[in-house]
């Protein structure tokens, strides 16, 4: 039967017998006792499938569906002639593969990139010149008091808002007809790359910076030989979670995933948890640039050079979109806590912390602000703003005066927390092990956390080469998020995406939209959160989509991944296992075949339905 | 369970694959199979934690402006004044469009209302305020799937029973009972139909709990759905939907007009985190949730009496402004309920008042009703389910306001 099948593969596929035998070991093992286990839609897995091995090729199976964006024609048989060990630590030192030039190619175009905030808000952002305009109706009126300065700022926020916000609704009033969103963006991918850009360009400027960045990240996610190194930015992007679309993070995201994210994300904890706490991106989206001890000096100052000075400083403060007000904002302080590091919020826990250490946290980080946010600036410490007084932390003194250096004492005692440790390890193996991941394997990880000084490659490593990962309760056990579902599909049909702006539109109606998940929690990797009714259906459609080239901007060539026989029995699965690196489930064949009986479906059709099957939703 | 799965099956053999299914024969069956429901449910979350104070002022106090020098709302008289309530609150400028409502007893308001546990996290206070038990992480059900009465194996529910607006399920409507989510009603559907009848039968028969449920009550819904989905929608009584929260009530209103068994609905709005430029953002965000909650009492016209809406945000804000023209996390906050049944023009509940003793921790406003006490008292009344424990594990005690008749 196998070589029945073998034979009438007419696809490109490079090693055409290799896929069907890989994962024919994996499927017949397990499948039905795994999935009869799920009982609920808290995906709990019982805990002895941790401790049941995965045997033979299952093995990289797992790791590339668990450590990239799902496997692409010819991964599976690429990692198998490389072995696993070698491929696993191929992929934990990225450097040590050759960049695939697809990416190189697609990111050449989108010069946002490469800029400097400061460059980037002068080039593409408009809004900024209203604000300048503001400055200089506000410079002829030098007379008025600081009150009315207040309202007229106020109301020029206003407008920017409300016409933001009337932006926006236009948006979404589209989003209720995908067909016509995809009419649109069929005119745009039809334009060569930098012709499109320049389009685009001209006409929502202020929106490149943003789109830039989502291209690039799909085009890395689909075509990047260095998968996990893009796994990593995705989840550390989304730990430290900052949105586009509030005010300056507009012009300031695209430095932050560059160079405050990427950098570090093998590194050590500690180093990019100062790479967040001092990027302009963060400072601005938790607030922190706008936080200052009260009655700080540099008022005091103000009023004493007299009347001009004051307006002097008015001005200044006007430019910089602050206020008269001054004192802490906890924002930050709080989220750097539960959110970044100790990860817990019960002061009885241990890692708890309580109101006081949020407090104290958050004037240690005074005077952490920005120059100029709107016009791209730069971290500054700014003295003047800072609480030089003592502060405890967790029960740690730390001394007055001590300046920028409060701060980065209190990242220190976060770094080096047990509790921290813990979390870390925690969210990074609920991401690449199970929603619910056994204990065991997640103190292990602490405690190679901890004994590192939280190096954050070491941890991934004791995840990746622990039995728990290579475990039958970790097979399968991941509901794809949206961006792991639609990057999968077009890893898995080798589509050729030139223009990658429909897929994410298509991720907004699957909830997930790049770079806007304006909680700072960022996105959840939980089956809860991403199973439901609309979600399947934006799923399904997306998938009859694509592999029907009804997606502008990408092509599928049917003929890499199908086969063809017309006869369904040939041709669904060989469809099926090339495109899910596994068996599909006997119940998703025999739906597709009783629903299609007596028809003669498409190979698009038929590789729609798989990657639309309840098998694909899962890696 | 059989019954209903073949009475969906057979009322949808046209309706879906070979063509449409005649109006007529959708409504006759709709109206045959599908008992409307006599009341329902509808509540909103803010998300990100609403400044109660800005949004009911408690302009009578004199500690407000004195906290609040940046941003305490004006007296009544002028523009930016609050509109008086009583001689001591006053509602947000912006909340004008629901002031009618007040007067016509339409609209009660809950004030210094929140949850009893401490937390300042909007995550965990969020998970609390959907699961209904403040304190208990391990609650894996909300407590609007749990309003729901158990529908007897036999009996027919209606697969649009309970609706999430959103591209996620609602943690509050996750449960035994079955509860859908609806991004918008027009893209309810697999577009090319030469694959539905697959993926039904795939999600059907999967193995795979957690895809087969939702997989499930997707192919139910959408049957029902598609009638309505393909009338064009004009609200009713010339009502105008804000985009945002206003379009999610809009969905709600069409499938309680449509009859489909419509029993409890949730939508959200997000962005009420305000620590920094709160008067204009409170501005925006009070114009969309007030001009949403109107549009949805206007269009609903006289079917409102059937409808309770209920509003809650995880907590409220700090008392004190804080040093940029914002507010940081806080404790009690303000709810308001809408519609049939209850007793508005009214501002229940006791008010702690802002003096520095009388504030929790001495910076938030003190909580002096259970949030609990608000949803039940809802439940029990409005939509008859009075197993206010089940709904609300672990309280045993809930007391209600008087907040509805009856």
């Amino acid at each position: 039967m196998k070589n029945l099948l073998d034979s009438k593969i007419s696809g490109r596929w490079t090693t055409r017998r290799l896929a069907p035998v890989l994962v024919t070991v994996a499927a017949a093992t397990l499948g039905l006792t795994l999935y009869a286990a799920k009982d609920d839609m808290q995906s709990r897995i019982d805990p002895a499938a941790f401790t049941r091995p995965l045997k033979g090729d299952q093995r990289l199976v797992h790791a590339l569906n668990r450590l990239t964006f799902g496997p692409a024609p010819g991964d599976l048989e690429a990692a198998k002639q490389l072995g696993l060990d070698k491929w696993l630590d191929q992929q934990l030192h990225p450097e040590k593969i050759a960049e695939n030039p697809e990416v190189a190619k697609r990111l050449q175009p989108l010069e946002t990139l490469r800029m400097s905030s400061a460059e980037a808000a002068e080039k593409y952002d408009p809004p900024q010149q209203q604000l300048q305009q503001g400055q200089a109706a506000l410079q002829q009126n030098r007379q008025q008091n600081a009150q009315q300065n207040r309202q007229q700022q106020q109301q020029t926020q206003q407008q920017l808002q409300q016409a933001n916000q009337a932006k926006q609704a236009k948006q979404k009033g589209k989003q209720g007809d995908p067909r016509q969103q995809d009419r649109q963006m069929a005119r745009l991918a039809a334009m060569e790359p930098t012709a499109r850009r320049a389009a685009f360009a001209g006409q929502r400027p202020n929106q490149v910076l943003g789109y830039d960045l989502t291209e690039a990240k799909l085009y890395r996610a689909v075509y990047s030989n260095h998968q996990l190194e893009e796994q990593m930015v995705d989840f550390w992007f989304n730990h430290f979670n900052v949105d586009i679309s509030k005010g300056a993070d507009r012009v300031l995201t695209t430095a932050y995933e560059r160079d405050a994210i990427r950098p570090h994300v093998f590194g050590h904890f500690r180093d990019l948890l100062q790479a967040t706490a001092e990027s302009p991106a963060m400072l601005f989206y938790l607030d922190n640039w706008q936080s200052a001890a009260p009655n700080e000096q540099g008022n005091q100052q103000a009023n004493q050079r007299g009347k001009q000075g004051a307006l002097r400083a008015a001005l200044q403060q006007k430019a910089k979109g602050k206020q008269q007000a001054r004192g802490i904002n906890e924002n930050y302080a709080r989220e750097l806590m539960e959110l970044h590091t100790l990860g817990v919020d019960n002061e009885n826990q241990p890692g708890g912390y309580t109101q006081q250490d949020i407090i104290n946290v958050a004037k240690a980080f005074t005077g952490w602000t920005i120059q100029q946010p709107r016009q791209g600036g730069q971290f500054v410490f700014n003295d003047r703003m800072h609480d030089h007084g003592e502060k405890i932390v967790l029960g740690v003194k730390i001394a007055a005066g001590g300046g920028k250096g409060d701060a980065e004492k209190v990242l220190d005692i976060l770094a080096k927390h047990p509790a921290t440790a813990h979390f870390v390890s925690l969210k990074l193996a609920r991401r690449f092990v199970a929603d619910d991941p056994p204990e065991a394997l997640v103190e292990r990880m602490a405690k190679r956390f901890r004994e590192t000084d939280g190096d954050i490659r070491e941890v991934v490593k004791a995840m990746v080469t622990s039995p728990e990962f290579f475990s039958e309760g970790a097979w399968r056990a991941k509901v794809k998020t949206p961006l792991e579902l639609v990057v999968s599909a077009a890893r898995a049909t080798g589509a050729n995406v030139g223009f990658a702006m429909p897929i994410s539109t298509r991720l907004v109606d699957l909830g997930e939209p790049l770079y806007r998940k304006s909680e700072p929690t960022g996105y959840s990797t939980n089956a809860a959160e991403w199973v439901n009714s609309a979600a399947l259906l934006a799923r399904m459609n997306f998938a009859l989509d694509l592999t029907a080239n009804r997606l502008p901007g990408s092509t599928v060539d049917i003929g890499k991944i199908s086969s063809d026989a017309q006869d369904m029995s040939v041709l669904l699965p060989i469809t099926a296992r090339r495109l899910l690196g596994s068996d599909p489930s006997p119940q998703t064949i025999a739906s597709i075949n009783k629903a299609l009986a007596d028809k003669t479906p498409t190979p698009e059709l038929v590789a729609g339905l798989v990657l639309g099957s309840p098998d694909f939703q899962r890696r | 369970m059989q019954t209903r799965r073949l009475f969906l099956r057979s009322s949808s053999i046209a309706a879906f694959g070979i063509g449409a299914a005649p109006l007529w024969l959708t409504r006759a069956v709709r109206a045959a199979d599908q008992p409307r429901s006599k009341k329902i449910l509808v509540a909103i979350l803010q998300r990100g934690a609403m400044d109660g104070l800005s949004a009911v002022v408690p302009y009578g106090e004199s500690p407000y402006y004195a906290l609040r020098p940046n941003l305490a709302v004006a007296k009544p008289g002028g523009d930016q004044g609050v509109i008086d309530l009583d001689g001591f609150f006053g509602l947000h400028p912006a909340m004008a469009p629901l002031k009618p409502l007040y007067d016509e007893h339409q609209l009660a308001i809950i004030h210094a209302a929140g949850s009893p546990d401490i937390t300042r996290s909007h995550f965990d206070a969020q998970d609390y305020m959907e699961s209904g038990t403040p304190g208990r992480k391990s609650t894996s059900d909300g407590w609007l799937n749990r309003s729901l009465t158990q529908a007897e194996k036999s009996a027919k529910v209606s697969p649009v029973r309970a609706v999430s607006i959103g591209p996620s399920l609602a943690r509050t409507l996750r449960g035994s009972n079955d509860a859908i989510a609806i991004a918008n009603l027009e893209g309810f559907q697999v577009r090319d139909t030469s694959g539905a009848d697959s993926f039904e039968s795939m999600y059907e028969s999967t193995l795979d709990k957690v895809m087969s449920g939702a997989g499930h009550e997707t192919f139910e819904a959408v049957k029902l759905i598609e009638s309505i989905r393909k009338q064009p929608y004009t609200p009713a009584n010339g009502a105008q939907y804000p985009n945002g929260l206003g379009q999610g009530l809009m969905q709600i209103a069409r499938l309680i007009k449509a009859g489909v068994g419509l029993e409890v609905a949730f939508a959200d709005m997000g962005g009420w985190d305000t620590h920094s430029n709160q008067p204009a953002r409170m501005q925006t965000l009070l114009t969309e949730f007030s001009g949403a909650l109107a549009a949805f009492h206007k269009d609903l016209g006289e079917r409102m009496s059937d409808v309770c809406v209920v509003t809650m945000s995880e907590f409220g804000r700090t008392a004190k402004e804080n040093g940029s023209r914002g507010t940081d996390h806080g404790h009690a906050n303000v709810m308001f309920a809408m519609g049939g049944g209850v007793k508005g023009g009214k501002i229940h509940g006791e008010w702690p008042g802002l003096a520095p003793d009388h504030l929790y921790e001495q910076r938030d406003l003190a909580v002096t009703t259970d949030f609990r006490d608000v949803l039940g008292e809802v439940i029990a009344k409005h939509l008859g389910n009075t197993q206010t424990t089940s709904v609300f594990p672990g309280y045993a005690n809930p007391q209600f306001r008087g907040l509805l008749v009856g």
